[in-house]
């Protein structure tokens, strides 16, 4: 449904976007990782025909949005960063003009109207002046907008900025739900919305896509992942950790917490498949030895270690 | 534009008329604008003591001086606005055409002034009771003043492309309008003209005559002119122009 091809964006001396290239399908529920500035906005309002690009080619739904924006954005619908508003409308009249402009009138423009109002929890508030609504109540409003002519393709700048943690939830969900049968990209700093909500994830860093995956690639990438995290009591640390040293396919062991009564360590086996066997080892050592085995799980391997190591915009500028 | 674009249009202005309705400072113009329109024609213009039935000297006479600041204050929260909160981002990427958006605020502002217009009629009323004026240059003068007030709200609606505050919006405007207003007013254009050789006097009659004042006397004094009606025209044209490549600017 999303074509994008090299797309790069050049304000005046600074490189915002530099030849991000992705797609995405029906069904799909892409998320945009990468810290400030590393160009995630930008990207989704040249995707949206906001922006325009200085090169690479956006095609939506198979119409280009460079040639024809009008047909083009007819498939999309887009939550902008801070989710504006017309401060002078109500919830219904505002959600009314959105779907008027996008060609639903009379009995059908009614529909959408009561369906979103509905969707998004905004029945109590539909008569209330945008200007008095909370935080929360405003991003549903713009977020409603987005979704009010149920477009195939769905594009939300942080739709789960400044939300109660209910919020988030319910948001997340949605997004999820709305995913089974429609194209979304959505970008957030957030890593455990991408884990809850995607299917796939692109982190971006300065301009540039750094890595594309579904969650669980991109976990294995961390330097973590795969290793085993164990906790022994009954001895004394550093003899605990020279046995498992031993133990064959152990390529290292971390002390975290070395005492004379136990050890908290994080071993690596040589090769990630080896983990099931170093685990039956360890088990089988610590029967041998009598020692208290109180914790042994393997590292899944979290994003935001994989995060912070190869993305370094806010700090190398 | 087909069924389609005509019914997106009128959604938009609807929208951006509302919002006039709904704001105060609407009514805060157009009871302005009434006091000043009737307060010069009866105390500057001597409407009365010219004992003469009709609307040119005493009325219409005033009306670009008010167009100058008040034109600018309804018109300087289209574009301002939309950039102040954000909101250009959602109407930008909504399946229309800039040039439905910006026709449609122009026409929600002219919509405006029309009503303001209109509510000078107790005045012609007052004319035709007092005598038999000549309808003729009553007709002329609203249609030259009307365009005034368009050409003032089109170069607005420019300036408002360009930047998100509305004082700054209506502070440029005014400055461009009284300019306009100025360079054809005719003590100025004398007093500049005084002294200087021919082809300087050349020089400023051609620049007067792009002045919005050239043109609005010739029609006010009842010569309803086509040129002067395609003058205004082609204004309000390069205007909207300019408000095109100013949002097409911002998003650059």
């Amino acid at each position: 449904m999303i074509q994008v091809q090299d797309l790069k964006k050049i304000f005046g001396t600074k490189v915002a976007v530099d030849g991000v290239s992705f797609k995405v399908e029906k069904g799909e529920v892409l998320g945009f990782l990468g810290p400030n500035g590393a160009g995630k906005s930008t990207t989704m309002r040249m995707v949206t025909g906001y922006f325009e690009p200085t090169a690479g080619s956006i095609s939506v739904g198979g119409i280009d949005m460079l040639v024809e924006p009008e047909k083009a954005k007819k498939f999309l619908g887009y939550l902008p960063e801070n989710a504006p508003l017309y401060s002078d409308m109500t919830v219904a009249s505002f959600l009314g003009f959105c779907a008027e402009i996008r060609g639903l009138t009379g009995a059908a423009r009614t529909k959408a109207l009561d369906r979103v109002l509905d969707l998004c929890f905004l029945d109590s508030v539909r008569n209330q002046s945008v200007d008095t609504l909370s935080k929360g109540y405003r991003h549903r409003t713009c977020f409603a907008q987005s979704i009010i002519h149920d477009p195939e393709v769905l594009i939300l700048d942080e739709p789960t900025d400044g939300l109660d943690p209910n919020q988030k939830h319910e948001v997340r969900s949605m997004i999820k739900r709305m995913g089974e049968n429609k194209a979304i990209i959505f970008s957030t700093h957030i890593l455990e919305e991408v884990e809850a909500a995607c299917s796939r994830a692109i982190i971006i860093d300065r301009g540039r896509v750094v890595a594309d995956g579904t969650p669980a690639q991109l976990k294995e990438r961390s330097p973590n992942a795969g290793s085993l995290r164990v906790v022994i009591r009954g001895a004394s640390g550093g003899s605990i950790k020279e046995e498992i040293s031993k133990t064959s396919g152990v390529q290292r062991v971390e002390a975290i917490e070395s005492t004379e009564t136990g050890l908290v360590a994080r071993v690596l086996p040589g090769k990630t498949q080896q983990a099931g066997d170093v685990a039956a080892a360890i088990v089988g050592l610590a029967v041998a030895k009598n020692w208290k085995l109180q914790d042994l799980h393997q590292e899944e391997g979290r994003l935001d270690e994989i995060f912070r190591s190869i993305t370094r915009s806010d700090t190398v500028a | 534009m087909n069924q389609n674009d005509i019914q997106k249009v009128w959604a938009l202005y609807k929208r951006e008329f509302l919002s006039y309705v709904n704001s105060p400072v609407l009514y805060v113009i157009l009871v302005i604008f009434l006091l000043a329109t009737m307060g010069f024609a009866f105390l500057f213009g001597r409407f009365l003591d010219s004992n003469n039935a009709s609307l040119g000297q005493a009325f219409f006479f005033w009306h670009p001086w008010i167009y100058v600041v008040l034109a600018p204050a309804v018109g300087m929260r289209l574009w301002s606005e939309e950039h102040r909160l954000g909101t250009i981002e959602l109407l930008l990427t909504m399946p229309i055409s800039p040039w439905h958006a910006i026709l449609a605020k122009f026409k929600a502002a002219a919509t405006v002034w029309f009503i303001a217009l209109a509510l000078t009629m107790p005045i012609v009323f007052t004319v035709f009771y007092l005598g038999e004026p000549d309808r003729g240059p009553i007709i002329t003068g609203y249609v030259a003043s009307y365009f005034y007030a368009l050409g003032c709200l089109a170069v607005t609606s420019a300036v408002s492309a360009f930047t998100r505050s509305q004082v700054v919006c209506f502070i440029v405007s005014v400055a461009v309008c009284l300019t306009l207003t100025l360079i054809g007013y005719p003590g100025i254009v004398d007093f500049v003209v005084h002294g200087l050789p021919g082809w300087g006097e050349a020089v400023v009659r051609f620049i007067s005559y792009l002045s919005f004042m050239d043109h609005f006397y010739e029609m006010s004094k009842g010569i309803f002119v086509v040129r002067d009606v395609l003058y205004f025209i082609s204004v309000i044209v390069v205007a909207l122009l300019v408000t095109a490549s100013g949002l097409r600017s911002k998003r650059a």
